[in-house]
């Protein structure tokens, strides 16, 4: 155990506020843009790079940091607890929209259909609606639309993901092991798979905007399904950019089977973005 | 992990390690104690911001009729009043004083990720600065409420998009300032110093830490449907394409009711620390302060509908809510109960932090019992959106929640600069807030009572009396405050000359850590962990 006077702590730490300049940069130029101002793009843009190059930046400097024995186990248990409760509050930001589909199939859309005391305020209203699901509602925002089904590239990529999930503990194996073979092939195939999962997602993305009719207007279903699958898909990408960084520190003969907390750390945002996909492959395609 | 811990440069001249030279100090620093005073500072400068929009409320509603502001603006400043008070005032200052105090209290060097720790400040900085540009804009700043309620906010102009990315911004650095403390907490406590010794302020943050990790998200969740309803075609919150406007205000108000105990728990922590001291007693009942703490976190999940009884809900979501609210109470009472037999038959004296704890104990239970009558359903229909409820939360934040953060600067604004306050001022503000904060939101009472809706900038002339008395009572609170000013101002310059000692407050080393060090103290807190645990205020 050690002690707090070997307790690492940094000095002057300038990425933090270049890293707000660049967030807050990206938003503003987001809101002009939303509001059709000329510059928001660009704004945009260069809060982006700004972004970027403070993750760089800071993430060097602290895998040099870490390479170099500065972090003490008591530093590395802050880390963990920090990566976990920010596991915690991400998945507080999934169960938003998973509420929001439960809250529409089971609650409201009934109600729109006359369930409950609602039965005169449908018939008065919108007396052809049905409440079934899919639906786009009493006002068929959106037009006509396919609802997107679970068995064929969902199903596919419910298999694509838990078995990268199965070639990451590979890896961690490998890590753990000291076979660092083992450790690269396994984190290697795991950003492939991440990387073909997005694709087989922007796939389906494509048929459904130009085949099905679904889009993000199509109603409550198309919110509830493109903001499910996009913010999942969105945390896919950047858990495969986490692993990509994790594997070229590998390739460069970072970490030791007693430490690594970023291999850890980028395993458990994999485990969780896997686990928020079968939530979705049930919630959102199956049932 | 490592099995090698380094001994890194860093660690052999740590102790001299002083701050970087000038401005520069300030934005890149790391430690606990210029990151709490940047808090602090911040959210004492929109104390007052926030404070001079409810200058513009009172003066509106002085007389009925309109006087200086249009309805669009005046809507504007209600809402801003309130995202300001409750995101820029009082969310940072308590954020500021566990950043200070907490490592002090638990025997830490410093916070357990110091770099995040400095990003969580310049995010509210740039968070505040986004929603305060909406000001600005055409179309004006957000007037919806700090509910942002669909379809209403939608029809907000410009500054709809800068007013959600701001609270976006708030909320990662909401989120990474409690990882920060939770963390800090769970693994930076001195040796000894178990979980059941901590001192009440670091157990109530503690709590208040996973409330905020809980709920930030679920408000970034919420407005960011309200974006793409807005802009991206989406039909969250829209009847037509099957959602429910009504489905905003559930997951607004499961976030919004666990929000408003992140500004209570806290105050509750800091009168638990500052009771004890001025009556010269261990706090009564530690343990059950904690458990009471850990059970009112708890309810705050399971009520929130309960901010929502008119919306035609199901009458078992109304009964299950309203009941499920009463229960509240009882933690809530068995804190108020500690309070009151802590100070039982103790030496009790008065000075300014304890005359703002013991008002805060007498006037928050005022709110309480408010809440209490809010929280029966049939009767809420006749107070829901009135002034009557202005009235109730007024009263469990401003003479609570903000009463506690005044004891608190007091209470520890001698530690923090080795300098004594000037008791005289000290006590002035507290009578005059003490007195005009009564004056001020009583009446709205009986206001709301008889009927006169909230935000709103002209009312019927039978409202008219009580609306000049709240008025005048506004004012002299909105003015003593400065009193509070001007004794920060010169207890950072010197105070009265008098030299503290370590423990300021008599027997004060008993009951927490943060007494044993200098005053004020060295720039790292503890860079070798106490021996010894105070254990006065168990």
């Amino acid at each position: 155990m050690s002690t707090s006077d070997a307790y690492y702590i940094p000095h002057k730490a300038t990425w933090p506020v270049i890293g707000t300049a660049g967030l807050v940069t990206m938003l503003a130029g987001f809101a002009n843009y939303l509001n059709g101002s000329s510059i928001g793009s660009t704004l945009m843009v260069l809060g982006l790079i700004i972004f970027i190059v403070m993750l760089a930046g800071w993430f060097t400097l602290q895998s040099g940091e870490s390479e170099s024995g500065m972090y003490s186990t008591q530093v590395g248990i802050s880390y963990r607890m920090g990566m976990m409760w920010f596991i915690f509050s991400e998945i507080m930001f999934f169960a938003v929209f998973f509420g929001t589909l439960w809250y529409t199939r089971n609650l409201s859309v009934p109600w729109l259909g006359g369930d409950g005391a609602h039965a005169a305020t449908k018939e008065l209203l919108w007396p052809t609606f049905e409440a079934v699901w899919p639906t786009n509602g009493p006002g068929k925002v959106g037009g006509e639309f396919e609802s997107m089904g679970a068995w064929g590239l969902p199903f596919l990529n419910t298999l694509i993901l838990l078995t990268s999930g199965v070639s990451c503990t590979w890896a961690h194996h490998g890590l753990l092991a000291k076979n660092r073979d083992q450790l690269i092939k396994g984190l290697a195939v795991t950003v492939g798979l991440g990387l073909l999962f997005v694709a087989c997602q922007a796939f389906e993305y494509h048929e459904a905007y130009t085949e099905m009719g679904l889009t993000l207007g199509s109603g409550i279903y198309g919110s509830t399904f493109f903001m499910l699958t996009g913010f999942h898909g969105f945390h896919v990408c950047v858990g495969a950019i986490i692993l990509g960084v994790v594997l070229f520190r590998s390739w460069k003969g970072h970490f030791k089977p007693e430490n690594h907390f970023a291999f850890e750390a980028a395993a458990w945002y994999w485990h969780f973005v896997d686990v928020v996909w079968l939530g979705l492959f049930v919630f959102v395609y199956v049932i | 992990m490592s099995a090698v811990v380094a001994e890194h440069d860093d660690h052999h001249d740590h102790h001299d390690h002083g701050p970087a030279k000038g401005l520069l100090r300030w934005i890149i620093t790391t430690n606990h104690k210029d990151i709490g005073t940047l808090y602090l500072l911040f959210a004492l400068a929109m104390f007052f911001v926030g404070g001079a929009m409810a200058m513009v409320i009172r003066a509106e509603l002085f007389e009925p009729g309109m006087q200086f502001v249009n309805p669009q603006f005046f809507n504007s400043m209600t809402t801003m009043h309130a995202l300001v008070m409750v995101f820029g005032a009082v969310m940072p200052a308590f954020v500021g004083l566990a950043n200070w105090m907490i490592p002090m209290m638990i025997g830490a060097p410093d916070m357990a990720l110091p770099r995040m720790n400095n990003m969580s400040f310049w995010l509210l900085v740039a968070g505040v600065l986004l929603l305060a540009s909406t000001l600005f804009m055409e179309g004006g700043a957000p007037a919806s409420g700090w509910t942002l309620y669909p379809p209403l906010v939608l029809q907000t102009g410009n500054a709809l998009p800068f007013a959600i990315f701001s609270v976006h911004l708030l909320g990662i650095s909401s989120i990474m300032g409690a990882i920060n403390i939770v963390a800090t907490i769970f693994n930076m406590r001195a040796p000894g110093m178990t979980l059941m010794k901590m001192p009440m302020f670091v157990w109530t943050w503690l709590i208040t830490g996973f409330l905020l990790i809980a709920i930030m998200p679920v408000f970034a969740g919420a407005v960011t449907m309200l974006l793409t309803d807005k802009f991206f075609d989406t039909s969250f919150f829209d009847a037509a394409g099957g959602g429910d406007p009504v489905l905003y205000q559930h997951i607004f108000w499961f976030f919004g009711h666990p929000e408003v105990y992140v500004m209570i728990l806290p105050t509750f922590g800091v009168a638990s620390t500052i009771i004890p001291v001025f009556a010269r007693k261990p706090l009564f009942g530690y343990s059950s302060m904690v458990y009471a703490t850990a059970s009112i976190a708890f309810l705050s999940f399971i009520v929130w509908a309960h901010h929502m009884f008119t919306v035609g809900m199901p009458i078992a979501g109304e009964l299950y809510f309203m009941y499920a609210t009463m229960l509240i109470a009882i933690p809530t009472g068995v804190k108020v109960f500690n309070w009151t037999a802590t100070m039982w038959k103790g030496s009790m004296t008065f000075e300014t932090p304890m005359l703002f704890s013991i008002a805060f104990v007498v006037l928050f239970t005022m709110g309480g019992f408010t809440g209490l009558m809010m929280s029966v359903a049939p009767v809420d229909f006749q107070y829901h959106d009135t002034y009557f409820i202005v009235a109730h939360f007024h009263y469990t934040l401003v003479p609570a929640s903000v009463f506690i953060l005044m004891a608190a600067g007091y209470f520890w604004l001698p530690k923090w600069t080795g300098h004594m306050y000037d008791e005289r001022i000290g006590r002035l503000h507290f009578w005059l807030s003490v007195v005009s904060v009564n004056i001020l939101f009583f009446p709205q009472h009986f206001l709301g009572l008889a009927g006169m809706p909230r935000r709103i900038p002209d009312y019927a002339v039978q409202f008219a009396d009580w609306n000049m008395i709240s008025s005048i009572g506004g004012f002299i609170f909105g003015a003593s405050q400065l009193l509070f000013l001007y004794v920060v101002i010169k207890t950072i310059n010197g105070g009265t000359g008098e030299k503290v000692t370590d423990e300021v407050w008599e027997d004060a080393a008993k009951h927490s850590l943060e007494w044993t060090l200098p005053s004020p103290p060295p720039y790292h807190s503890f860079t070798t962990p106490p021996t010894v645990i105070p254990t006065e205020h168990i």
